[in-house]
């Protein structure tokens, strides 16, 4: 193992996000209080139905969690993406690191900014509510699996984009609908029957869902099952980031 | 002397079916000034991106410092530095910075003795601290050199690395990399200006099309393929009919204008300059001027890839 070039890239990584904090830190903590400050009018002191919770409150975790992974996916995309557009992909390609150190230090950025991002929106959005943490391990579990498979998504899609368009494509027809529809703005309780089974095949919504349940206590999900599906989609994105970048898909052709 | 590379039969074949090399061999001896020359489009880049590992082979082995680069990609990438044709930059940092991280991916912690070194040979101290966006065209250049000597490689490859660097500094960049190149560094070259490569290197090799010409020392390519020529001048217009063309013959004679031109051959380290002269004469007269010209490495360049492409 390459331990100092693996730990040199992660810094390396980090760096460039907090290079530029406004775009990467403070941005997302705007948009995320606008949010907040847009549905605590409009929805008012309202429930949400079933679940005894006021709704502001469970907005907070949603949009902490959501932005976690808007972030994580936007660290490492836009880092390769970048790097194709400079043409500076290649200094990474010559170091001598291994695909699994290359995926490792991505990932741990990934994990970083979202870490940073998710601190930020809490101890910003928490003093307007009276919520507090129920599931510390539910939160760091939630929190870091779904900053990985959303870095690492963010990962194979700077390696799949030969330009800006194809990750605009990306990010605006799968990555956007996915985050908006899984249970961020509402519960799936509210949902028609059919539309609540569908709901189970997007990934996101065991990250939110569980997330969430670490603060409320409340969640539309059975934990034991959601941890398993995230385990395994957490392993089977880190592999295949690992497996991608070790064949050099898109980007040794 | 060992062998720093060892190429046989490289091929590649992108994606879109364009061939880049066709069975490439080449041997790269250890502590040499090697040039790789060849034109546009020949293959050049292609080998080089495949020994950097930024592009994939399609068939064949190399075998570096010893090793099989494909199987000990790890050791090897710590033996080479590589400058790219394209400049490429980090937007975020600055060169210092920029070192830093580089020396650190190769598992070298930073020895800041010798980035201010290269920082200083390159004439970039002054802008360690500048974003690299704010640099020159040349600048980046140089900044790419140093990236590529900060982790203190044994073999360095250039791919064309003075293009739009102004001819002052090329002749210093120079100067550097022969003391490199005399302090046991391979150095493997790639130049569109074939008289620095004529100047600098001691061994050369020639491909096109995907495929190895040539490759010997600089001085038994100019030596045994170099051939010069006489060129006499004469008060009026000279015309070579059909009739003193086969007189001749052994000189290959042409005429522009007032001026005739014929090639000289080398036996045994003599030329026929006397029997050229002697017949040149005899067919056209005295002459007002005679001047005898080497062929240089371009034109032997030249004839070499022209010969392949007949």
């Amino acid at each position: 193992m390459n331990w100092y070039g693996c730990w040199t890239l992660y810094s390396r990584e980090s760096r460039r996000f907090l290079n530029v904090k406004m775009q990467t830190i403070v941005a997302p903590a705007l948009t995320a209080i606008m949010y907040l400050i847009v549905f605590r009018y409009a929805m008012g002191a309202r429930s949400v139905p079933d679940l005894d919770v006021p709704y502001f409150e469970f907005l907070i975790p949603g949009l902490v969690m959501m932005a976690m992974m808007q972030n994580a996916f936007a660290n490492t995309s836009s880092s390769i993406m970048v790097g194709k557009l400079m043409n500076m992909q290649i200094f990474l390609m010559m170091a001598p690191l291994s695909a699994f150190e290359v995926t490792l230090a991505f990932l741990g950025a990934a994990v970083t900014r979202a870490a940073i991002v998710a601190v930020v929106l809490l101890l910003v959005l928490v003093p307007f509510s009276d919520m507090h943490i129920e599931h510390v391990w539910m939160i760091l579990f939630y929190g870091v699996c779904g900053s990985i498979i959303m870095g690492g998504m963010g990962m194979i899609g700077g390696m799949w984009s030969k330009t800006f368009d194809d990750m605009a494509l990306l990010n605006n027809f799968i990555i956007m609908p996915l985050t908006f529809l899984s249970g961020v703005f509402y519960s799936v309780k509210q949902l028609p029957e059919s539309w609540q089974a569908v709901n189970h095949f997007n990934p996101f919504f065991y990250l939110i869902d569980g997330f969430r349940h670490g603060f409320l206590n409340v969640g539309d999900t059975d934990p034991s099952q959601a941890v398993l599906i995230v385990s395994l989609a957490t392993v089977t994105t880190m592999f295949a980031c690992w497996q991608l970048w070790r064949t050099g898909w898109r980007l040794k052709d | 002397m060992g062998i720093a590379l060892e190429v046989k039969q490289l091929t590649k074949t992108y994606n879109n079916g364009k061939k880049a090399l066709e069975g490439v061999d080449l041997s790269v001896p250890e502590g040499s000034f090697f040039a790789l020359l060849g034109p546009n489009g020949a293959g050049k880049s292609s080998l080089i991106n495949i020994l950097a590992d930024t592009v994939k082979p399609s068939s064949g082995q190399v075998t570096f410092l010893g090793k099989d680069l494909f199987t000990e990609r790890r050791w090897c990438k710590k033996q080479l530095g590589v400058v790219p044709q394209e400049i490429a930059f980090d937007p975020f940092f600055a060169p210092r910075d920029i070192l830093k991280i580089m020396s650190g991916m190769f598992g070298v912690k930073p020895d800041m003795k010798w980035i201010d070194e290269l920082l200083e040979r390159l004439e970039l101290s002054e802008h360690a601290k500048k974003n690299a966006r704010q640099l020159s065209g040349g600048m980046r250049r140089r900044l790419l050199v140093a990236q590529a000597l900060v982790h203190k490689p044994k073999v360095v490859i250039l791919d064309e690395p003075t293009a739009g660097v102004d001819v002052e500094l090329r002749k210093r960049l120079w100067g550097f990399m022969r003391e490199l190149n005399a302090a046991g560094t391979t150095i493997l070259l790639t130049t569109h200006y074939l008289e620095e490569a004529e100047e600098l290197c001691d061994h050369v090799a020639i491909i096109n099309q995907g495929k190895l010409l040539t490759s010997q020392s600089m001085k038994g390519l100019l030596d045994n393929v170099g051939s010069s020529s006489l060129v006499l001048e004469y008060p009026e217009e000279r015309i070579v009919s059909t009739d003193i063309e086969q007189k001749l013959a052994d000189f290959s004679p042409r005429s522009q204008g007032n001026k005739v031109t014929l090639c000289l051959k080398k036996t045994d380290g003599h030329t026929n300059f006397n029997d050229a002269y002697q017949a040149a004469l005899a067919t056209f007269g005295e002459a007002t001027s005679v001047n005898i010209q080497d062929e240089d490495l371009e034109d032997v360049f030249l004839r070499i890839t022209h010969e392949n492409q007949t």
